[in-house]
């Protein structure tokens, strides 16, 4: 079969809605329009119906004791504002003091900032080498008045997977409140809020190929029972957790995702790290001075994510280069604000190499000839960048590029 | 981001990349910018006794913008004379490339480039004069 360019591989951003999906949700756009909230006719009925299964399907696949402890809300952004804002909210006379960690996604960081603001203290763990938090230094962060501890399953740059159960394990010990941000683990590493003692927990449907706009925050109902201060006020929906009309066919649609993935995430987990090993290795063999970012390729590391810094490539070059494959840059070129990837820093890759790292996000629909085409065409372009690049020919004459003073601009 | 043609017909077809041998003394090499910001560019020109440009090349590190800008800028020190080199600014290139602002610090690190290679030129010229004296 001819490839159809471009090449997506950047799932780590989101993902296509797979068919089977799409097929699940149409009636409700059309045929089943109802407002689940209706008590009084069908159609209401007929809504309501829809989203309990649906509300299933997603406890079913984070393994919650029952579907009421599913609040949706619209996509990660708003579960994560909800879990710190909201637990911060009602527990602030229990205490105000929250701990998470420097690689956290920008809707739990910017949320902690904001808390900051409104008088709580905000502890951000360093992270190792391999971008994984510590959990002792968890353990060590914790105070008397602690509410709250807040990790991601996994890193969205990186991949690295964080060592969940053990910090669930001792936040239990200690009675503090543990949100983990699932968004980019879901599906593809094990998560299982019960066995891990999560109390909280966010994922989105369109990581996870479902719909764009819906996702949903677990809330644990006992063993602790969590309250939550709801952000959005209004009618009062999700048990007054989060008011507004719910999403009927977005989430009919994140339901049929998840059940997807309840059936088949270990196949296509194992797959998944067949193409990204190949590509990895492919490159390794064919380039010199390429270093990966992260953990090694193996069981601490999200199966499709592979970060690589192409040293003397600038990362935006590149991407320029490959225009018929769709993957990020840490570099700060790919950004308004110029910064490099902060996610980078924290794990210690400089700024030389940050500037160089291309993110390949592999998914559901990626093919063995793609990432073939993929590996011919990145180091094909790689070797002609270099020829290009001052830095490449300096370092071959054997310049030490640390050595020289560079004029920062 | 969307580029502009011309940024995208430079950095797929690069014009006058290569290396002039930096001890010559009728070369002039400037190289500006830091790996650590994401650009580096190596500008270097061939000057005849007349004071024209013969010949200019370049290697760039950086994004698609910073490889056009450094380009394009090959292209016009060509048949220049020095003092003609020294009028380009960073805007030119701007206006010639449709550089979205974001991208401007690419321009200014192309005109950097063509002053640090004319004053590594005048400076080899001034040391030679110094020795015949």
């Amino acid at each position: 079969m001819a490839l159809k360019l471009p090449i997506y591989m950047d799932y780590h951003a989101t993902t296509p809605v797979d068919p089977r999906v799409l097929d699940a949700m149409l009636p409700y756009f059309t045929e089943h329009f109802g407002n689940a909230a209706s008590r009084s006719h069908r159609f209401g009925w007929e809504a309501e119906e829809a989203v309990a299964v649906g509300r299933e399907r997603i406890a079913r696949l984070v393994n919650a004791e029952k579907p009421e402890e599913i609040v949706f809300t619209s996509g990660a952004s708003e579960s994560n504002n909800l879990a710190l804002k909201g637990v911060a909210e009602f527990y602030r006379d229990k205490g105000r003091h929250i701990v998470t960690t420097r690689v956290e996604h920008k809707a739990v960081l910017d949320s902690c900032k904001r808390l900051e603001k409104q008088g709580f203290e905000v502890t951000y763990l360093e992270v190792r080498k391999d971008g994984r938090v510590d959990p002792d230094a968890v353990k060590a962060a914790l105070r008397p008045d602690t509410v709250l501890v807040s990790v991601m399953l996994a890193n969205n740059e990186i991949g690295a997977i964080m060592p969940i159960g053990d910090i669930g394990r001792l936040c239990k010990e200690r009675g503090v409140l543990f949100h983990v941000d699932a968004v980019q683990g879901i599906g593809k590493t094990e998560f299982d809020v019960r066995e891990m003692g999560v109390d909280l927990a966010s994922i989105t449907a369109h990581k996870i190929y479902g719909p764009k706009g819906v996702g949903a925050l677990y809330v644990r109902r006992s063993k602790p029972r969590v309250r939550l201060a709801g952000q959005i006020d209004g009618g009062g929906h999700e048990r007054g957790m989060r008011s507004g009309t719910l999403n009927v066919p977005a989430i009919v649609g994140f339901g049929k995702a998840c059940e997807l993935l309840t059936e088949g995430w270990r196949d296509e987990a194992r797959r998944l790290a067949g193409l990204r090993d190949r590509l990895w290795a492919r490159f390794q063999a064919e380039l010199d001075e390429v270093y990966l970012n992260g953990p090694p390729c193996g069981p601490l590391r999200l199966p499709n994510n592979l970060n690589v810094s192409f040293a003397f490539v600038e990362g935006e070059g590149l991407m320029m280069a490959i225009k018929d494959v769709a993957v990020s840059s840490g570099s700060a070129c790919t950004s308004a604000s110029l910064e490099p990837s902060y996610v980078l820093r924290a794990v210690g890759v400089d700024e030389e190499l940050a500037h160089t790292s291309i993110r390949f996000g592999l998914g559901r629909f990626n093919t063995d000839e793609e990432v073939a085409f993929v590996a011919d065409l990145v180091i094909g372009k790689v070797k002609r960048l270099r020829e290009l690049s001052p830095l490449y020919e300096m370092a071959r004459e054997g310049i030490d590029l640390k050595s020289i003073q560079w004029a920062a601009h | 981001m969307a580029y502009s043609n011309k940024v995208v017909e430079h950095a797929e077809n690069p014009r006058n990349v290569g290396t002039l041998d930096k001890d010559d003394p009728t070369v002039g090499t400037g190289l500006v910018g830091a790996p650590a910001c994401g650009d580096v560019m190596r500008l270097q020109i061939k000057v005849t006794d007349a004071g024209v440009i013969e010949d200019a090349r370049f290697k760039t590190f950086g994004c698609g913008s910073a490889i056009a800008s450094s380009s394009l800028a090959t292209e016009w020190l060509k048949g220049r004379s020095l003092d003609d080199a020294e009028k380009i600014r960073n805007t030119d290139i701007v206006e010639e490339l449709s550089l979205p602002p974001v991208k401007i610090h690419c321009s200014v690190l192309a005109e950097d480039a063509i002053k640090a290679a004319i004053e590594d030129f005048r400076r080899k010229q001034r040391a030679r004069r110094g020795e015949a004296g």
